[in-house]
């Protein structure tokens, strides 16, 4: 593991690294479905782009926003494409094999055990802890995406503005998710269709 | 109102949550009022601390939060109602990804597509600081654990963007540091 190296390097074009073969993809998703205490979104990120450089922040990112807007678990959707895009249909289902195996073992043994448990303060406790690290690497993974926007042919105006948007729309106004991303990702599309279509033509 | 699960009764079972998983945008837990409505209200099958304890439990455990599913189908109808529930609620879903993903990467390049990605990029930014938001608003709200909760919370921040440490090490650091008592 580098770490002489600037860990903040702006990826760009395709990804350096890529897994060796479908159970390299199997143990990597265990491995972090595993430390996704409050969500696993954050530690894939941290795993497979920061520390693997199985992807690109952009490619990650375009993954993602495909991921949360089809039907199904976010993260579960996203294994199923990455492990696709590299050994297809056996890496898809290796990796979402990883991504549920482990965990749900242990889901069902707790529900199995849960009245012994419950109540335990240590325990209460430790589980407020893993939440306030699970907070924190959501909002360092969201930092750590930002600057793939630079890119973006629409410009950091409109970057800003539907970035903003959806913050408002949905920490502020509480609207569902249900609707703020069909608005806003129609109107993204729009947006972009038309930057791009201006890029083309200045070229 | 309510009559115990029987083997019979599997087949609706199933099939329900397979309906479900096409209405799951935006994940799993978004169907949780449905499921709801269905296990304890409709057929009372759980009653309402069921319920709660399956979603609970689901996001204390590690891994994704669809996971509440199969604790739920587990509460309802022991092991073969949680492999109904997680194979129902995920079958359709999957398919559905797979063939839109590749249907996607092969027209990557075509300017439609771009479109797509470059034009849903903020608000998927967005929404993760949102994510972000609401897993900390707990301890924000709570007087109790703020000072200690706020504090974690920056210090994570930092560790990710300054190293390039895995997150297990301040997962665990967390979950030693709230056993004492200090979050």
């Amino acid at each position: 593991m580098p770490t002489d190296q600037d860990p903040i390097h702006t990826s760009s074009g395709s990804a350096p690294a890529r897994p060796q073969s479908p159970a390299d993809l199997f143990l990597t998703f265990t491995v972090l479905a595993l430390q996704g205490f409050g969500g696993v979104l954050a530690v894939a990120q941290r795993e497979l782009v920061d520390r693997k450089q199985w992807l690109t922040r952009e490619e990650f990112i375009e993954s993602y926003s495909l991921a949360q807007l089809l039907p199904g678990p976010n993260v579960v959707n996203l294994s199923l494409m990455l492990g696709d895009r590299f050994f297809g249909l056996r890496g898809a289902l290796s990796a979402l094999a990883g991504m549920l195996t482990m965990p749900l073992v242990i889901v069902i043994v707790l529900a199995a055990f849960y009245n012994q448990f419950a109540g335990h303060a240590a325990i209460a406790g430790a589980l407020r802890g893993m939440g306030a690290v699970s907070a924190g690497l959501m909002i360092a993974m969201a930092c750590r995406l930002l600057p793939t926007l630079r890119a973006n042919p629409m410009g950091p105006l409109w970057c800003a503005l539907f970035a903003g948007l959806a913050i408002a729309l949905v920490a502020v106004l509480h609207l569902p998710l249900l609707w703020v991303v069909p608005m806003l990702g129609v109107a993204g599309w729009c947006v972009a269709r038309i930057a791009i279509a201006a890029e083309e033509r200045n070229r | 109102m309510s009559e115990a699960f029987v083997l019979a009764d599997l087949p609706e079972f199933f099939l329900r949550f397979l309906t479900l998983s096409l209405l799951s945008i935006g994940g799993a837990m978004a169907t949780a009022p449905e499921m709801h409505r269905y296990l304890v209200r409709e057929q009372g099958w759980l009653d309402e601390s069921g319920f709660t304890t399956a979603v609970a439990l689901a996001q204390a455990a590690p891994g994704p939060n669809v996971l509440f599913v199969p604790v739920l189908g587990y509460q309802v109808a022991g092991l073969v109602g949680a492999a109904a529930a997680l194979v129902g609620i995920l079958l359709p879903s999957t398919l559905l990804s797979l063939a839109v993903s590749r249907w996607g990467s092969r027209r990557r390049d075509t300017p439609a597509v771009r479109a797509f990605t470059s034009g849903l990029a903020p608000m998927t930014i967005g929404l993760l600081f949102v994510a972000g938001w609401v897993l900390a608003l707990p301890f924000v709200r709570e007087p109790d654990h703020r000072l200690g909760g706020i504090g974690l919370i920056a210090l994570t921040i930092a560790v990710m963007l300054k190293t390039r440490l895995g997150p297990i090490w301040l997962i665990l650091a967390g979950g030693l540091v709230g056993a004492l008592g200090a979050v």
